[in-house]
C-alpha cells in the first residue's frame, strides 16, 4: 500500500458511552482503499458497536469518522450506505419472509433512478431499470451459490445460506467498504473455507474494501492483510497476522488462559 | 375571583374524574408491562364491572360496598379468563397478532353485552350518596368523596401487593425482563394470570364507582374511558405504576378544564392530543427512561 | 420486458369485461337497489381496504384511523360539489389532495413511534380530526353535512376501484414499494441497505390517506347526507378487519377481505350486534389458525392455474 494515499476510512478518537459504560474507548483507526483489514477481540469487547458507530446505527459520543476524508458523523445509516458502505449483521437481519431474490433486489435500492410516475405508469426508466436488476440480482446469486435458492423464501435457507445471502444482499447495494460482522459464524470448517475464497474473490471482482469481524482465527489470519485487536472498548494491538500471533498482550487477552497452557 | 372559583371546583371534578382513569390505567399499564399488549378489551372489561356492580345493587338488592367486592372478584376472573383462552394461546406469535386479538375481544365484550342487557343505557338506583358538602363554596358531593376514598384504599393495598408480597415481587421481575424470570424460576404464567385478575378487578371498581358517580352505564361506556386510561398510562410512563396514576389524574384534571372552559365537545379531542404529543416529545413518557434499541 | 406489459392488458380487459356484466345487469334491472348499493361500497370498500394495505400490510405501520382520511376527502367533496359547483371527477381528486396532505402532515411526526404507539397514535388522530370536523360550522358541525347531490354510481366506484388497484399494484412491484415491504421485513436492515426509512413510511402513509380521500368523497356522494359519526374509529376498526381478513400484504387479499365484510354486514344488516360478535370470534379464530389472513402474502396472480391462464393470454396475444 502507497504510504501517501489518503485512507478510505478514519476513524479519530472514537467513543460510545451506554449508561455508564464505555463500550468504545478513544478508538483510532484506518483503512486505505482496497485493503481487508480484521477486527478481532473477545465477546463484548465493543467490535460490533464500531461497526454501528461507521453505519450511523449510533451516534459516537465524541470522535470523528472520515469517509474519503468526509465526516460521516451524524448521516443516517442509509445516508452512509449511499455513500458507500454496506455491511451485515452479526445477528442475521435477512428480510425473512421475502424471496432470497427480492433480498438481493431491494438493495440495488439507492441506485435506482426512475421516480414514482414512472413506477405507476410503468413507462420510462422502469422496465429497463428492472430487469437489470433482475439480471445484477441473478448474477450475485450465483457468486454466492444461491442461484437455485433464488424463489425461496429467505427464512426457509439453512443458516450458511443466509449468511452468504446478507453479503450478496449487501453487494448489491454496490459499496465501497464492505463491513462484515462475523460471517462464518455457526458454519463448519468447510463452509468456512469456501467463505473465505468467495471474500476474496469478490474483494478482487468488485475493487472492494474489506473490514470484518471474526471470532473464527483460521478465517483472519488466512485472509486479513491486517488486523486490529479490540479489549474493552481499546486497541491493544495492531499489525499483521503474523505479528497479532505472536503478540503476548494479544494472547493474554484474546486466546486467555487457554492459549497459555 | 369568580374564575379561580371554577378553577377550583373543576380541579375537584377533574381529580374524581381523574382517578377513575387511573384504576382503569393501572391495569393497562400491568398487563403492558407483562405482556407488551394493549389490551383494548381493559374498557370493557371496565364495563363489564359496571353491570355487574349494577346488578349487585338492583337485583341482588345488596349494598354499594358488597356489590363493589363481588364485581371486582367475578370481573377480576374474567379478566383472567380472557387472557386464558383469548392471549395465552399468542404468547409468541406476533404482537400486531396478539393486538387484533386484543381489538376482537373488545367487540366480542361489547356487542355480546349488547346482547345480553341490550344497549338500552341503565340508571344506577339511589346508593344513599346523593348528599353534597360546601366546603368554603366549593361543592364535593358524596359520590366524589367515595371515589377518593376507594381509589387510595385500593392504591394502598395494591402497593402492599406489588412492593411486599411475593407475588409482587415476581410481577415486577417479570416485567423488567419475563424470560430472564422465567430463569429465576418464577411461574411466569401464574403471575400473568393474577396480573389480569388485578389489573381487570381494579377496572370494575372503576366501573362501579362511574356508574355511581355518572348514573348511567351502556354496553359501549368502556370504549372512550379505556382509550383515555390507555393515554393516562402512556402519559405517565407506560409500566410505571405510580406513573399510571398521575397520568390519570392529569388527565382528568386537563379534560375538566377544557370541558370547564372551552367546550365540551373538545374533552375527548384533549385527551388524543396529550397522547400525540406525550409520544412525539417522549413516548417513555413522564416516569419513563428513554432506551435505545440494541443491534 | 412485454410480457408484464400484457399481462397489466389480460388484467384491464378483465377489469373491463366484469365491469360490463355488471353495468349490464344494472341496467337490464336485474339487481335491486339494495344489492347495487353494496355493490358500490365494495368498491368503495376494496379502495379503503387496499389503500389501509399499502400502510398496514405492505409498509408494516400499523394505523388504526384510517376513517378519518376517508372523512377529509368525503368533506373536502362535498364541499366541493355543493358549495363550488365542481364536477364530481374534481371533488374525488381535491378530496384526495386534501386526505393526502392531511397524511403527510400527520405521517411526518407520528410514523416515527413503532408499533402498538403508532396504533394508538393514529387511532387518537382519527378521532381528533372527527372531532374537529364536528366544530366546524361550515360543513355542518355534529348534525352532518344535508344536501349532497347523489352523484356517485357503480361506474364512478368501479373505476376509481381500478385506478386505485392499478396503482397499487405498481407501486409495490417497483423499487420503491420494495422498499415499503423491506421497512415491514426489518427496519434496521431496510435502512442499512439504502432505504430512506422515513421517507418511504411517510409516502406511504400519504398515498393510502389520499385513496382514502377517494373512498370518502364517493362514499359521501353515495348518500345525501354525511354526519362525523360515519367515520368513528369503528369504521376504521371496519377496514383494518378486512385487511386482517384477507392478509396484510395482498392486493388480492384486500379485495376479498371487503367483499366478504361488505356482504356479512349487508346480509346480517338486521341483527347488527350479531355481525359484530361474528367479527369479533371470526377476527380471534383467525388470529389463532391464520394470522396471516386468507392470501397472507400471496396474489392470486401466484396461484398456478391462475398464473398459466395468464401466461398463456398475455403469451398468445403477443404472437
Ligand atoms: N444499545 C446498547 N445499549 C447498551 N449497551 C450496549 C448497546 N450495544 C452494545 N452494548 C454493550 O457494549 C458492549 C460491546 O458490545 P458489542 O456488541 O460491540 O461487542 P462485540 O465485541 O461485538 O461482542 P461479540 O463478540 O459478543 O459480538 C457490550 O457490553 C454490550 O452489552
Ligand atoms: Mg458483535
Amino acid at each position: 500500500m502507497a504510504e501517501n494515499t489518503k485512507p478510505l476510512l478514519k476513524t479519530e478518537d472514537v467513543s460510545e458511552v451506554f449508561g455508564g459504560l464505555k463500550a468504545v474507548d478513544d478508538f483510532d483507526f484506518y483503512i486505505n482503499r482496497g485493503e481487508l483489514i480484521g477486527l478481532i477481540g473477545p465477546n463484548g469487547a465493543g467490535k460490533t458497536t464500531i461497526f454501528n458507530l461507521i453505519t450511523g446505527v449510533y451516534v459516537p459520543t465524541t470522535g470523528e469518522i472520515l469517509l474519503d476524508g468526509e465526516s460521516i458523523v451524524g448521516l443516517k445509516p442509509y445516508e452512509i450506505t449511499q455513500r458507500g458502505i454496506a455491511r451485515t449483521f452479526q445477528n442475521i437481519r435477512l428480510f425473512s419472509e421475502l424471496s432470497v431474490l427480492d433480498n438481493v433486489k431491494i438493495a440495488y435500492h439507492c441506485h435506482v433512478k426512475y421516480g414514482l410516475l414512472e413506477t405507476v405508469f410503468r413507462m420510462g426508466r422502469y422496465f429497463g431499470e428492472e430487469d437489470a436488476i433482475t439480471e445484477q440480482s441473478l448474477k450475485l446469486l450465483k457468486i454466492f451459490k444461491l442461484d437455485e435458492h433464488a424463489h425461496e423464501v429467505a427464512k426457509n435457507l439453512p443458516y450458511g445460506a443466509q449468511r452468504r445471502l446478507e453479503i450478496a444482499r449487501a453487494l448489491a447495494a454496490q459499496p465501497k467498504l464492505l463491513l462484515l460482522d462475523e460471517p462464518a459464524a455457526g458454519m463448519n470448517p468447510q463452509e468456512t473455507h469456501e467463505l473465505m475464497e468467495m471474500i476474496r474473490w469478490i474483494r478482487s471482482q468488485f475493487d472492494l474494501t474489506i473490514l470484518l469481524i471474526e471470532h473464527d482465527m483460521s478465517l483472519v489470519m488466512g485472509i486479513c492483510e491486517r488486523i486490529y485487536v479490540l479489549e474493552y472498548g481499546i486497541i491493544i494491538a495492531e499489525g499483521t497476522p503474523a505479528e497479532i500471533q505472536n503478540n503476548p498482550e494479544v494472547i493474554r487477552a484474546y486466546l486467555g488462559t487457554e492459549a497459555v497452557n | 375571583m369568580d374564575f379561580l372559583h371554577q378553577f377550583i371546583q373543576q380541579l375537584i371534578n377533574g381529580v374524581s374524574l381523574g382517578s377513575i382513569y387511573a384504576l382503569i390505567a393501572l391495569g393497562y399499564t400491568m398487563i403492558y408491562g407483562i405482556i407488551k399488549l394493549i389490551n383494548f378489551a381493559h374498557g370493557d372489561i371496565y364495563m363489564v364491572g359496571a353491570y355487574l356492580g349494577f346488578f349487585g345493587v338492583t337485583a341482588a338488592g345488596l349494598p354499594i360496598l358488597p356489590s363493589l367486592l363481588i364485581s371486582m372478584l367475578v370481573t377480576g376472573c374474567l379478566g383472567m379468563v380472557v387472557e386464558k383462552l383469548a392471549y395465552k394461546p399468542l404468547r409468541h406469535a406476533p404482537r400486531i397478532s396478539l393486538l387484533i386479538t386484543a381489538i376482537g375481544v373488545s367487540f366480542f365484550l361489547e356487542y355480546a353485552g349488547m346482547y345480553f342487557v341490550t344497549a338500552t343505557p341503565r340508571t344506577f338506583p339511589n346508593t344513599g350518596l346523593n348528599f353534597a358538602f360546601d366546603v368554603a363554596g366549593f361543592i364535593i358531593n358524596g359520590q366524589q368523596l367515595m371515589i377518593f376514598a376507594i381509589t387510595i384504599i385500593l392504591m394502598a393495598i395494591l402497593t402492599y401487593i406489588v412492593q411486599k408480597t411475593k407475588l409482587g415481587k415476581a410481577m415486577r421481575a417479570a416485567s423488567f425482563d419475563t424470560e430472564t424470570a422465567q430463569l429465576m424460576g418464577i411461574d411466569s404464567d401464574r403471575v400473568i394470570s393474577m396480573t389480569f385478575f388485578i389489573g381487570s378487578s381494579l377496572a370494575a371498581a372503576a366501573g362501579v364507582l362511574v356508574g355511581v358517580y355518572y348514573n348511567t352505564i351502556d354496553p359501549l361506556m368502556g370504549i372512550m374511558p379505556g382509550l383515555k386510561a390507555f393515554v393516562a398510562a402512556v402519559l405517565g410512563g407506560i409500566g410505571i405504576l405510580p406513573g399510571a396514576v398521575v397520568g390519570g389524574i392529569i388527565l382528568g384534571v386537563i379534560e375538566a378544564l377544557v370541558a370547564g372552559f372551552l367546550s365540551s365537545t373538545f374533552r375527548d379531542a384533549a385527551a388524543f392530543a396529550i397522547l400525540i404529543l406525550v409520544l412525539l416529545v417522549k413516548p417513555s413518557g413522564l416516569f419513563g427512561k428513554n432506551t435505545n434499541e440494541k443491534v | 420486458m412485454n410480457s408484464v406489459r400484457k399481462r397489466d392488458l389480460v388484467m384491464l380487459v378483465f377489469g373491463l369485461a366484469v365491469f360490463g356484466t355488471i353495468q349490464g345487469m344494472i341496467s337490464g334491472g336485474m339487481i335491486g337497489s339494495f344489492w347495487q348499493l353494496n355493490i358500490i361500497l365494495i368498491c368503495i370498500n376494496v379502495i379503503m381496504a387496499v389503500s389501509l394495505n399499502l400502510i398496514n400490510g405492505y409498509t408494516g405501520q400499523f394505523s388504526i384511523g384510517h376513517a378519518g382520511f376517508m372523512a377529509v376527502g368525503a368533506y373536502v367533496g362535498v364541499v366541493a360539489t355543493t358549495n363550488f359547483h365542481l364536477p364530481l371527477i374534481a371533488a374525488l381528486i381535491l378530496g384526495a389532495i386534501g386526505a393526502g396532505i392531511l397524511g403527510f402532515m400527520i405521517g411526518l411526526p407520528t410514523l416515527r413511534l413503532r408499533g402498538d404507539y403508532l396504533a394508538i397514535a393514529t387511532l387518537g388522530l382519527g378521532e381528533i380530526i372527527r372531532i374537529v370536523i364536528m366544530n366546524i360550522e361550515y360543513v355542518g358541525g355534529a348534525a352532518g353535512f344535508k344536501g349532497i347531490a347523489h352523484l356517485t354510481n357503480f361506474a364512478w366506484a368501479y373505476f376509481a376501484m381500478l385506478v386505485t388497484l392499478f396503482f397499487v399494484k405498481n407501486f409495490v412491484n417497483s423499487s420503491h414499494g420494495r422498499a415499503c415491504i423491506a421497512i415491514r421485513e426489518n427496519e434496521i436492515a431496510a435502512e442499512a441497505m439504502g432505504v430512506n426509512t422515513t421517507k418511504y413510511k411517510v409516502m406511504a402513509f400519504t398515498i393510502g390517506a389520499a385513496f382514502a380521500g377517494v373512498a370518502g368523497g364517493l362514499f359521501a356522494h353515495q348518500f345525501y347526507l354525511i354526519s362525523p359519526n360515519s367515520f368513528t374509529f369503528l369504521a376504521s376498526f371496519n377496514y383494518l378487519i378486512m385487511v386482517v381478513l384477507g392478509g396484510m400484504g395482498s392486493i388480492t387479499g384486500s379485495i376479498a377481505g371487503a367483499f366478504v365484510v361488505t356482504f356479512i354486514s349487508a346480509a346480517l344488516a338486521s341483527f347488527p350486534e350479531f355481525r359484530m360478535i361474528i367479527y369479533a370470534l371470526a377476527l380471534i379464530l383467525l388470529m389463532f389458525y391464520r394470522p396471516q389472513g386468507l392470501f397472507g402474502y400471496m396474489e392470486i396472480t401466484n396461484f398456478a392455474p391462475v398464473k398459466k391462464l395468464l401466461d398463456k393470454l398475455s403469451g398468445t396475444k403477443g404472437e
